[in-house]
């Protein structure tokens, strides 16, 4: 029955995020324009571009080779499997034994090096340029990342995100200031791996400021359309991991009802509605960054994910 | 056992003798894979049953005869050489025939390595470790009779002399007793004498692993020697060093050596994996690029390393178990991926005619067999997921998430800090590698050579899907091979250690944490297809050529048939943004810019000139400290017969005074 239950909650986990996913990246340009006072195309508009580009005839580069045509669903395939993997309205999926934040980080630098690799395969300079910076991004991204994962594993035993969010939901640990600077640093590296404003600037397409459009340049049709659906879906994975560690309320606990699963689906899509209305004001307030002030950006997060560490260390050495 | 090891080195001294004389190369090199095989065959017969205990030989020192054992740690070590050595064979019989010394230097290299892999006694164990250095020198100096590469040689010949030194020193602190391991292992040492045994083998394995800061030989000696001996030195000769690290730091001296002894390594080898990894991005050699990327990895290594000293001083078994295990699956993961890249490395080298990624590009094209290869073995030194660089950094970033469990705070942000060193390096050795692949597979061809390579065949081939397949093998199969360790786990950390696996899974026993190489390698298989043929169902269009949109520059002229190299991304731009974020952590950087003035129809230029800051802080005050100390000595010839005399005469007093004193003494 747990293990049914787990299947079903997988299948509908993943069909409520493949269909999600372009609809959140709607809404929060959509919030975005109202912020700016505009009024903005409807929050299904990245669908209908996904299914028009579909019907599309792709055209490649005359240099491209296969890495151009098979890099998009190498891409799209880890990003898919690290978003199985997040909890959404329910835990105790079908995965959970192997949702480890490590391997989780491993699959979105897979994604990360088909995209870089699809920037290099033109031959053109601002794929090759876009790919060298954001390897650099992931560079300062990565440690963030990763000491974040420690703080985490400090406080609930494991860095296996469905024991972090059970650990976390029961609300024991109460409110600590190292988990604040861990949402800090977890939040700045999200933006950087989204290509989000303050490190790259996603409605842009001027040539010396982008970065992920940049590698991307050469793509198109069904290529493209893979393309934008893996943003669409990295999106909603960093907001889900968000969501997971640090709004772990209301999600159906292992093994439980459809009553406390459609309960946990209302819980998380107020919390994506509102994660999704913080990115658009905080992308609406501030202006993009200089490339080579990024590193100063990310250094700053892993400097406060270190922070965060090191507190816990003092408050469990107290203790 | 004894038999077959014996028949083995047996075999590699005859096919050295034949290699002298310089013919029928492809005989000596595959007699000497064979041999190979026969150390791996003994490897897998000790690690699977029962291995070999000390057993003395007829020959040896007067002292004391020679032993040798097969001990499951040696029997690792044994199998990551035979994992190293028979496909760099195979593809140094596919090469051109080489001079008649690296014929003879070849087996002589490999008998050294497995001779400091199945020595029982310190002496036996340095006579091996001698032998592979000098074997190595020649291998390197063969194919440079003059200039740079001489001088590479001859600055590899000093690290090594250096390190064989220490290594000599260390033994002697570490046996007053007898040099055979089980007497060593009976009297530990204590107190100050175990501190130097841990700096003397630091300085002497260290150098040769590459530690920071003696890794400056490392990236131009490895790049220097023909492709199966840069493969066989980078995959194999750094993790006999490690080997010869763990036998001397964990295993001889005790268990009850204390916690703090793996500080310096973990200290050490987070630097060399920065530094590395760093240089990996910015170097302008393929090879270079990959003797670097093998830095990173040995600096990950021993961090693990220092880890499990770490934790096992401070009775932490599992943990120490854990840590140990990512160390020696990480080395079999490193021989089989490095392997994979420096043949395919060679293989580019001599079908393309460069190792310049700036003369290279494109190679997919022309090359698939060659390009899949590499990419096989880039993503696997990238550690992404399901490959096999991943499952081993997997336990070893796991092993320093839970340095929190370790009591002490200062143990807790020592680890914490590490995590951020060990991400970065991991960040940037995959940045690395895409820039490797990018520059060389993928985009334009930059010259013409380029553009007409031709791929590899026959045993080139072979040589290149051997270690290919056994990358994947070992991807999949993580955790049976992780098993086989469990007698040098136990070994090394008491009875009831256990390597962290349960079936198929990598896992972490209190901690929960699991990672299922074949589970996720099948998950992102259905990932893929499926989506692959979700997309297709809906969009079955072929796909149509047209140009690429080049940056605005102007259409090439007819006479660059491949557009022009200009407006394609160079070695030196694709590793800008890291140089200019964190170049000078390793490297004194002097950047200068040329601007055109207006009206001036000179362009304009950057010139960067890079070096590491080894030899800036290290090496060249040490040649200044030289040279002055030299002329000091020189001016005494100028001196009276007085003078001269009253000095021997005063040395000659001097000696006398000393030998009273240490008699007394």
């Amino acid at each position: 029955m747990v293990v049914f239950g787990g299947l079903i909650t997988q299948l509908l986990h993943l069909a409520l995020i493949l269909a999600g996913a372009p609809l959140l990246t709607g809404v929060v340009r959509w919030l975005k324009a109202r912020l700016m006072g505009r009024r903005g195309a409807h929050p299904l508009q990245p669908w209908r571009d996904i299914l028009k580009l579909l019907r599309k005839r792709p055209i490649l580069a005359d240099g491209a080779s296969i890495v151009s045509r098979a890099a998009p669903y190498l891409a799209f395939g880890a990003t898919l499997l690290a978003a199985a993997l997040i909890p959404s309205f329910a835990q105790g999926m079908l995965l959970a034994g192997i949702a480890d934040l490590l391997l989780i980080a491993g699959l979105l630098a897979l994604a990360r090096v088909a995209l870089a690799l699809n920037g290099h395969d033109a031959g053109t300079p601002f794929g090759g340029m876009g790919a060298a910076r954001e390897m650099t991004f992931a560079v300062f991204a990565e440690p963030a990342l990763l000491v974040c994962v420690m703080v985490f594993a400090v406080l609930a035993g494991s860095s296996n995100l469905d024991t972090i969010g059970a650990v976390f939901r029961e609300g024991a640990l109460g409110l600590r200031v190292s988990l604040l600077f861990a949402a800090l640093a977890l939040v700045a590296v999200a933006l950087a791996e989204n290509a989000r404003v303050p490190v790259d600037n996603p409605a842009t397409h001027l040539e010396l400021t982008m970065v992920h459009e940049a590698m991307l340049l050469e793509a198109s049709g069904r290529h493209l359309a893979v393309w934008e659906m893996q943003a669409a879906l990295k999106l909603t994975l960093w907001f889900a991991l968000l969501a997971a560690i640090f709004l772990p309320f209301g999600t159906a606990s292992a093994g439980s009802g459809p009553l406390l699963w459609s309960l946990g689906l209302l819980f998380w899509l107020v919390k994506m509605g509102l994660l999704a209305l913080m990115l658009a004001m905080f992308e609406s307030a501030i202006a993009k960054m200089r490339v080579f002030r990024v590193p100063d950006f990310l250094g700053g997060a892993l400097l406060l994910a270190l922070l965060a560490a090191a507190l816990i260390f003092v408050s469990t050495g107290l203790a | 056992m004894l038999t077959l090891l014996g028949a083995c080195l047996l075999a590699l001294l005859g096919l050295s003798a034949l290699g002298v004389t310089g013919r029928a190369p492809r005989v000596v090199f595959l007699g000497c894979a064979a041999a190979a095989a026969g150390f791996g065959l003994a490897a897998a017969i000790a690690l699977t049953g029962d291995g070999m205990a000390a057993t003395a030989l007829p020959v040896g020192p007067p002292w004391a005869p020679s032993l040798v054992a097969l001990d499951p740690l040696s029997a690792w070590f044994l199998l990551i050489l035979a994992v190293v050595a028979v496909p760099a064979l195979l593809f140094a019989a596919a090469s051109p025939a080489p001079p008649p010394a690296e014929g003879a230097a070849f087996p002589l290299f490999l008998a050294g390595m497995a001779a400091v892999l199945v020595a029982a006694d310190g002496f036996t164990l340095l006579l091996g470790f001698e032998l592979m250095s000098l074997a190595s020198w020649a291998l390197i100096a063969a194919r440079h009779p003059t200039g740079v590469g001489r001088r590479t040689a001859r600055l590899y010949l000093a690290f090594a002399a250096f390190s064989g030194l220490c290594l000599i020193a260390g033994f002697a602190l570490l046996a007053p007793a007898g040099l055979g391991f089980a007497a060593i292992r009976a009297a530990p040492p204590e107190g100050w004498r175990a501190a130097m045994v841990l700096i003397l083998v630091l300085l002497g394995a260290g150098s040769k692993a590459g530690l920071a800061p003696f890794h400056i030989w490392l990236p131009l000696a490895h790049p220097a020697a023909a492709t199966p001996v840069s493969a066989l030195m980078s995959g194999a000769m750094v993790k006999v060093a490690l080997y010869v690290m763990i036998r001397l730091l964990l295993d001889l001296p005790g268990p009850a050596q204390p916690a703090w002894w793996g500080l310096p390594l973990i200290g050490l080898g987070a630097a060399t994996a920065l530094i590395g990894a760093l240089r990996a991005n910015l170097e302008r050699d393929i090879k270079a690029i990959l003797a670097c990327s093998t830095l990173e990895n040995m600096g990950l290594i021993v961090v693990g390393l220092g880890l499990a000293l770490v934790f096992r001083g401070s009775d932490l078994r599992p943990l120490a178990s854990l840590a140990l295990a990512a160390v020696l699956l990480h080395a079999l993961n490193h021989a089989g991926f490095k392997t994979l890249l420096f043949l395919c490395a060679g293989a580019v080298a001599s079908l393309a005619g460069s190792r310049d990624p700036d003369r290279l590009g494109g190679l997919i094209h022309r090359m698939p067999w060659v390009a899949g290869c590499a990419m096989l073995g880039a993503f696997s030194a990238a550690a992404l997921p399901p490959l096999s660089g991943f499952a081993s950094e997997w336990l070893l970033l796991q092993s320093l998430i839970q340095g929190w469990r370790v009591a002490e705070m200062s143990i807790q942000l020592i680890a914490a800090g590490t995590l951020a060193v060990v991400g970065m390096a991991v960040g940037l050795a995959a940045a690395a590698m895409v820039r490797l692949l990018g520059l060389v597979f993928l985009g334009r061809p930059r010259t013409p050579r380029a553009a007409g390579a031709p791929d590899a065949v026959g045993m080139m081939r072979v040589a290149l899907l051997l270690p290919a397949a056994l990358s994947l093998l070992l991807a999949v199969l993580a955790a049976p091979m992780l098993s086989l360790t469990g007698g040098a786990i136990r070994q090394l950390l008491g009875a009831n250690a256990l390597a962290p696996v349960a079936g198929f899974d990598l896992v972490l026993g209190d901690a929960g944490a699991r990672y299922a190489p074949w589970a996720v390698a099948l998950l992102l298989a259905l990932a893929v297809g499926l989506t692959w043929l979700a997309v297709r169902r809906r969009s079955s269009l072929a796909p149509t050529r047209e140009p690429a949109w080049d940056g605005g520059f102007m259409p090439p002229p007819p006479h660059l048939p491949f557009g022009d190299p200009l407006s394609q991304v160079s070695a030196m731009g694709l590793g800008q943004p890291i140089r200019r974020s964190l170049g000078r952590v390793a490297l004194a950087i002097r950047e200068r810019h040329y601007p055109a003035m207006p009206g001036d129809p000179a362009t304009a230029t950057l010139r960067v000139d890079t070096e590491d800051r080894g030899f800036t802080q290290m090496l060249y005050p040490l040649a200044r400290l030289r040279r002055r100390l030299s002329r000091r000595a020189e001016a005494l010839r100028g001196r009276t017969l007085r003078i001269n005399l009253s000095l021997a005469f005063g040395t000659l007093v001097f000696l006398l005074a000393l030998v009273a004193w240490l008699e007394r003494g």
